[in-house]
């Protein structure tokens, strides 16, 4: 968008949150597989099988980089932005007065790297407003600046 | 009562007020058509059991609905307090309902066949907000419910004084319901015609001739027929009477507290949709009903509809025109959406590639007011979106579109998917939209079309 406009990224650590589940389901899956197809077939399939596993995943992780650097969110004096994607670029613009609540969600990886989730919700199912990867302090601090804009601009339907 | 005499005097709007007593009869009734049709084959066809215990059996549930529905009516009540209205029922489990009345998206009154009979009417109030159920009085009798329905539209527009002035049980002829202008009435043969030519029309149709032709064959296999498909031309022609009845002389017209919508054979609805709560308007041009100039005007409406055939789609959506002919349906539109733009553009030739079936309708044009985008594959969709409306703005650029140089652009307004897209666009164009619609909606926001929407 424009020139002065500050993109805030998510914390880095929401890649190794992405890369520590993406390695919960490729190491698991690349010891099943290869010892499956190498105890039942021949040994040369077991190791094919691992390999094709670990290519995959490394291309999967080249994939969560910049899937994870895509994202960024702004806060401008009347709407938030956010953009993320990499085969799907999206933007999407959020007046605050059209915010109807925003929430903070954490799963169990997020939390164990003290990072939460923020989305805000307006009327409209389709507005897709939601930063993942951010740091708790920085999380709560959005959620209370947001909910206070929307408060002070809040539009009726 | 007698039109001359006067009125007796309003009952005090702080009292606590029932329902009618007839109301389980009403909620029982449902249940009575369901046994009678699940009974009557039953009785008919399976002569070995006792009849008399099937019989008990029936009448015993039936005796059960009915209690319940009078240990509700007992347990239920309701008043107006200040700009509010209160619900409280529940005998084990207690509630109690505040619905502010400014927040009430629209009113509906429906009355089914067995209400009708009684001469009774629910009234529904629809909330915004897709979990929040709104309130329901079932029932009241029909005048009644028509006056409380003006005196709690003109409260939440902030002017009890305009309201017809205490709202009185049993005797609401006092006040007639605000004057109005008809808009719009759809003929029934009309009705008939189009529904034969939409996909489930043909389907019907399809089902009927096919039936009979196969019986004039093989009586036996048609017989098989029936009997494997039951299910399925239940469903179908449920779909095709719901349509019907929901559009049999249905009239619209304009009242001073919104559009008020009448339709119904059986089952009577009436509804009004107060003006300014209105997201969004779709007209909707089928290709089957091409010759005839055809088109269907639906608006969207922040607010769940509770019974709908098609939940997603339709929760939010009416139907204020089912058919109607360009002059009809533009007439209705203004009265939405005044004065649309009319100049489109189309996106650049490019997007051909991208969209080859939607490029001949793909097209967009805003004028500081309204946004319209058109869009459809087969059949042509005109969106309409007030700028004041939107609730987010959107980019979208996908892999093909990144090549093609194109981008899209989503108006997302109140609802579960609904929106006005400008398709495959410049890219150029789409950072200068990206630049301006924010502002324009902001500044459409402070200046709304409709000054009734607070």
């Amino acid at each position: 968008m424009d020139e002065d406009t500050r993109w805030v990224a998510p914390s880095p650590r929401l890649l190794t949150v992405r890369r520590v589940q993406l390695a919960l389901l490729a190491v698991p899956l690349l010891v099943a597989g290869g010892l499956l197809a190498g105890a039942l077939v021949a040994l040369w399939l077991g190791l094919l099988v691992a390999a094709l596993v670990l290519v995959a995943a490394v291309a999967v992780e080249r994939f969560l980089h910049r899937r994870v650097r895509s994202w960024a969110y702004a806060e401008r004096d009347d709407d938030f932005l956010v953009r993320r994607g990499v085969l799907f670029i999206r933007l999407s613009v959020v007046p605050y007065g059209r915010m109807q609540f925003v929430d903070v969600t954490a799963g169990p990886f997020e939390r164990a790297y003290g990072l939460a989730t923020v989305k805000m919700h307006t009327a409209a199912a389709a507005s897709d407003a939601r930063i993942p990867g951010l740091p708790n302090a920085d999380a709560t601090r959005l959620r209370d600046t947001l909910a206070a804009l929307g408060e002070a601009r809040a539009a009726g339907l | 009562v007698n039109p001359g005499d006067p009125p007796p005097p309003a009952r005090d709007m702080q009292e606590w007020h029932r329902l009618h007593p007839l109301s389980p009869v009403v909620r029982a009734g449902r249940y009575l058509i369901g046994l009678v049709l699940i009974a009557a084959p039953a009785l008919l066809t399976d002569r070995r059991h006792d009849r008399a215990g099937t019989l008990i059996v029936d009448s015993g549930l039936l005796g059960v609905v009915l209690i319940l529905g009078l240990v509700s009516w007992l347990v239920t009540r309701w008043r107006i307090e200040g700009d509010a209205l209160r619900i409280e029922t529940g005998l084990i489990r207690r509630s109690s309902q505040r619905i502010p009345l400014s927040q009430v998206q629209a009113i509906d009154i429906e009355r089914t066949g067995i209400a009708r009979l009684l001469g009774l009417a629910e009234l529904r109030l629809r909330m915004a907000g897709t979990s929040t159920r709104g309130g329901r009085l079932a029932s009241l009798t029909a005048p009644e419910a028509e006056a409380l329905r003006s005196r709690l539209l003109a409260i939440g527009h902030g002017s009890p004084a305009a309201a017809p002035a205490g709202y009185a049980p049993g005797y609401p002829a006092a006040h007639p319901a605000s004057p109005e202008r008809p808009l719009f009435s759809l003929p029934t043969d009309r009705l008939v015609a189009s529904m034969l030519l939409t996909k489930t029309g043909l389907a019907g149709v399809g089902v009927v001739v096919a039936i009979v032709v196969l019986s004039a064959v093989s009586p036996r296999a048609a017989a098989a027929v029936i009997a494997a498909g039951t299910a399925s031309f239940v469903g179908l022609f449920t779909t095709i009477w719901r349509r019907f009845n929901s559009g049999y002389r249905l009239t619209v017209a304009e009242a001073p507290d919104g559009l008020r919508m009448r339709s119904g054979l059986v089952q009577t609805t009436a509804e009004t949709i107060p003006y300014g709560r209105i997201q969004a308007a779709r007209l909707i041009e089928p290709l089957l009903w091409r010759p005839f100039g055809w088109r269907r005007l639906d608006v969207d409406v922040a607010g769940g509809r509770a019974r709908e055939e098609n939940r997603a789609e339709s929760r939010h959506s009416r139907t204020l025109v089912p058919v109607g002919d360009r002059a009809e349906a533009d007439r209705l539109l203004r009265r939405v959406i005044p004065d649309p733009p009319a100049a489109l553009s189309p996106p650049p030739p490019r997007a051909r590639w991208k969209a080859p079936f939607r490029y001949r309708y793909l097209a967009w044009g805003e004028d500081g007011r309204t946004v319209v985008s058109t869009d459809g594959r087969v059949r042509r969709i005109t969106r309409f979106v007030p700028l004041e409306k939107v609730q987010s703005i959107r980019r979208v650029q996908g892999p093909l579109q990144r090549r093609l140089g194109l981008a899209t652009i989503h108006l997302d307004t109140a609802g579960r998917r609904s929106k006005a897209s400008l398709r495959d666009r410049d890219t150029a164009e789409v950072e200068r939209e990206m630049r301006r619609l924010p502002a324009l909606c902001r500044a459409a926001r402070h200046a709304p079309i409709h000054r009734a929407a607070r």
